[in-house]
């Protein structure tokens, strides 16, 4: 080697628990590959008690991040997609790095930051539209309006590394739920950049939560925690997808099934994203005597 | 080693034989008790020790009879969706609760622990620091938790802190004397040493580290001083002296690291409700959904459990 020939500093990739990165606490690693069976990282391998780790650190964080005004959460989100924007380049390399064309990678990245601009606009319109005032024969003033679910637990599409984990991660959070998410397992490097790009836009600690690993591993612990209150997947097939329908049954989690969404299309973003994890709370309000 | 009996419990120690404490030894030594792999069976009957450890505790301003009868309910009624779990060893509150938890407890095999002396700052007179004391007993408490004068205690006048101890221990009458050192405020752990000796020597049932009321409350350096005088006094005049760290202990886990540290320091015989309790408020709520983690394999979420 040449005395001035540089060693490129490799970034050691972690998970995202709590505002923080730290490995994971099994101790475990697999070696992501690309298509020539080069070792492009070691990627931690998740395990029950990171998860448990991170459903703690959501479930602290949901109160404040609920509270937060409409406005502040769009404003979050904005800044999340500013972020995104000023270092596009690198997510572009990193798809690339896993085996995605450079023009389709440089449509992904766009896309992802466009998606979450949209969603920060939601942020203080989507209680417009779904809450209601009900028309009721008795003498009261009888009105639904939506609150987060609490925490959800998401299981991003495997086919994609950025857009499918953005379209999922966004409209959760701009209603006030913090989450859990496992990230694409064939292309878990964008999930952890974009774990940083997260870590810089103030979204409070365990807000979102962030575990590359294993999905046969994990399916499981998402689907049965007794206190996640959603779990979101998409691309799982039907008997997994059966098991996970049937564990959550025990502390009735909604079950949200996206079969079939092509992310990067304009129909993979919709207000109806947002209330998938909202409940309906209806007030009965005694007017008259 | 042999049993020799040589020292009476009940005389003023000689404090300049109270060894020194070497701390860097201590935090090694609290380092290895967190390493220990505690799994399956063995975690489940330590989580089960630990709940019949606890002296569930409330001690606010805000306290009401209604609060101090839901916390009597959770002591109790711990979670009825699961059969056979342990009693709790204790409630702890304030002396003019004492009255409302013993009704509330009326019939149960719980007993009433009541902090006393002027808790938690202990500056008043002995006057009424006793008259606390007696309060308590004649209201039903059968434990009661006292704070030392830290005051006197770091001016040096540590004949003052025995005579007070052992005023307070003589109006106890039959119930059983915690006695707090405060060792957040007590500042090195020399002084923790000294003031565990000077307490046992004054007649102490058990010795506690915290009101909970003073940051940092119990460590497990300050609780392995006190597990380590605990142990010299026994050697010395073979009285038994229980201990309780409070404060601050509010996952399974690490109340099972603070087991761990009383097996390896004063061995089986202090592994029983008797001699070892947690002061804690939360701590129940954490063992229970382990135990519940144990038994169903999922992770458990506060929502179906009882607030304590």
């Amino acid at each position: 080697m040449a005395a001035n020939e540089r060693i490129a500093v490799a970034k050691t990739y972690k998970i995202y628990i709590d505002g923080k990165f730290p490995r994971t606490e099994s101790g475990r690693y697999f070696p992501l590959k690309d298509k020539r069976g080069k070792v492009l990282a070691n990627v931690c391998r998740s395990s029950r008690k990171d998860f448990r780790n991170a459903v703690v650190a959501a479930r602290k964080a949901q109160g404040a991040w609920a509270g937060a005004s409409a406005y502040l959460r769009g404003q979050i989100l904005y800044r999340i997609a500013e972020m995104l924007e000023g270092r596009s380049a690198q997510f572009v390399d990193e798809l690339v790095l896993q085996g995605t064309t450079r023009a389709r990678a440089r449509r992904e990245v766009e896309t992802a930051i466009d998606r979450l601009i949209y969603y920060a606009g939601w942020s203080d319109k989507y209680q417009q539209v779904f809450s209601s005032v009900n028309p009721v024969a008795s003498s009261h003033f009888n009105f639904s309006v939506l609150e987060p679910t609490g925490v959800v637990a998401i299981i991003a599409p495997d086919d994609s590394g950025l857009i499918g984990l953005v379209s999922n991660v966004a409209p959760a959070i701009v209603g006030g739920n913090t989450c859990v998410v496992l990230a694409s397992e064939t292309s878990p490097l964008s999930a952890v950049s974009f774990a940083e790009v997260l870590h810089a836009s103030d979204v409070p600690a365990g807000v979102v939560n962030i575990l590359t690993g294993f999905r046969s591993e994990l399916v499981g612990q998402f689907a049965s925690h007794m206190d996640v209150n959603a779990v979101a997947f998409a691309g799982l097939d039907r008997k997994v997808a059966g098991t996970v329908q049937s564990q959550a049954a025990e502390n009735l989690k909604r079950v949200i099934a996206r079969a079939g969404v092509d992310w990067m299309k304009s129909d993979a973003e919709s207000p109806y994203f947002i209330r998938d994890t909202q409940e309906v709370k209806t007030t009965w309000h005694p007017i008259g005597t | 080693m042999s049993l020799a009996v040589i020292d009476n419990p009940f005389t003023y120690p000689d404090l300049s034989r109270v060894p020194a404490v070497d701390e860097v030894g201590i935090n090694e030594r609290v380092a290895r008790f967190q390493s220990r792999s505690i799994k399956t069976d063995s975690k489940m009957a330590a989580l089960r020790l630990v709940l019949s450890m606890i002296d569930l505790t409330t001690l606010e301003g805000q306290d009401t009879p209604g609060k101090v009868r839901q916390l009597c309910q959770k002591a109790i009624h711990l979670h009825d969706a699961m059969p056979g779990l342990p009693h709790v060893a204790a409630v702890c509150v304030y002396p003019n609760m004492v009255a409302v938890a013993k009704e509330a407890l009326a019939g149960h095999d719980i007993n009433i622990a009541s902090v006393a002396t002027a808790f938690p700052s202990g500056m008043s007179s002995r006057e009424i620091k006793l008259e606390d004391t007696r309060m308590a007993v004649a209201a039903g408490a059968n434990e009661i938790d006292m704070v030392i004068s830290r005051g006197a205690f770091l001016a040096g006048d540590y004949r003052y802190v025995f005579d007070e101890i052992v005023a307070v221990k003589d109006a106890c009458g039959d119930a059983h004397l915690k006695v707090i050192l405060e060792t957040g405020e007590l500042g090195t752990l020399d002084r923790v040493r000294r003031a565990s000796v000077l307490a046992m020597h004054a007649g102490a049932d058990f010795i506690k580290t915290s009101t909970g009321k003073i940051q940092p409350a119990a460590t497990m350096q300050v609780t392995l001083v006190m597990l380590q005088a605990i142990r010299d006094y026994y050697r010395a005049t073979g009285r038994m002296v229980g201990m309780k760290p409070a404060g601050g202990i509010s996952t399974a886990k690490l109340a099972i690291h603070y087991l761990v540290m009383l097996r390896e320091t004063l061995g089986n015989a202090w592994m029983t409700p008797e001699w070892f309790r947690f002061g804690a408020s939360s701590l129940a709520n954490d063992v229970l959904m382990q135990i519940m983690k144990q038994t169903t394999g999922r992770y458990q979420s506060a929502d179906y459990f009882s607030k304590d």
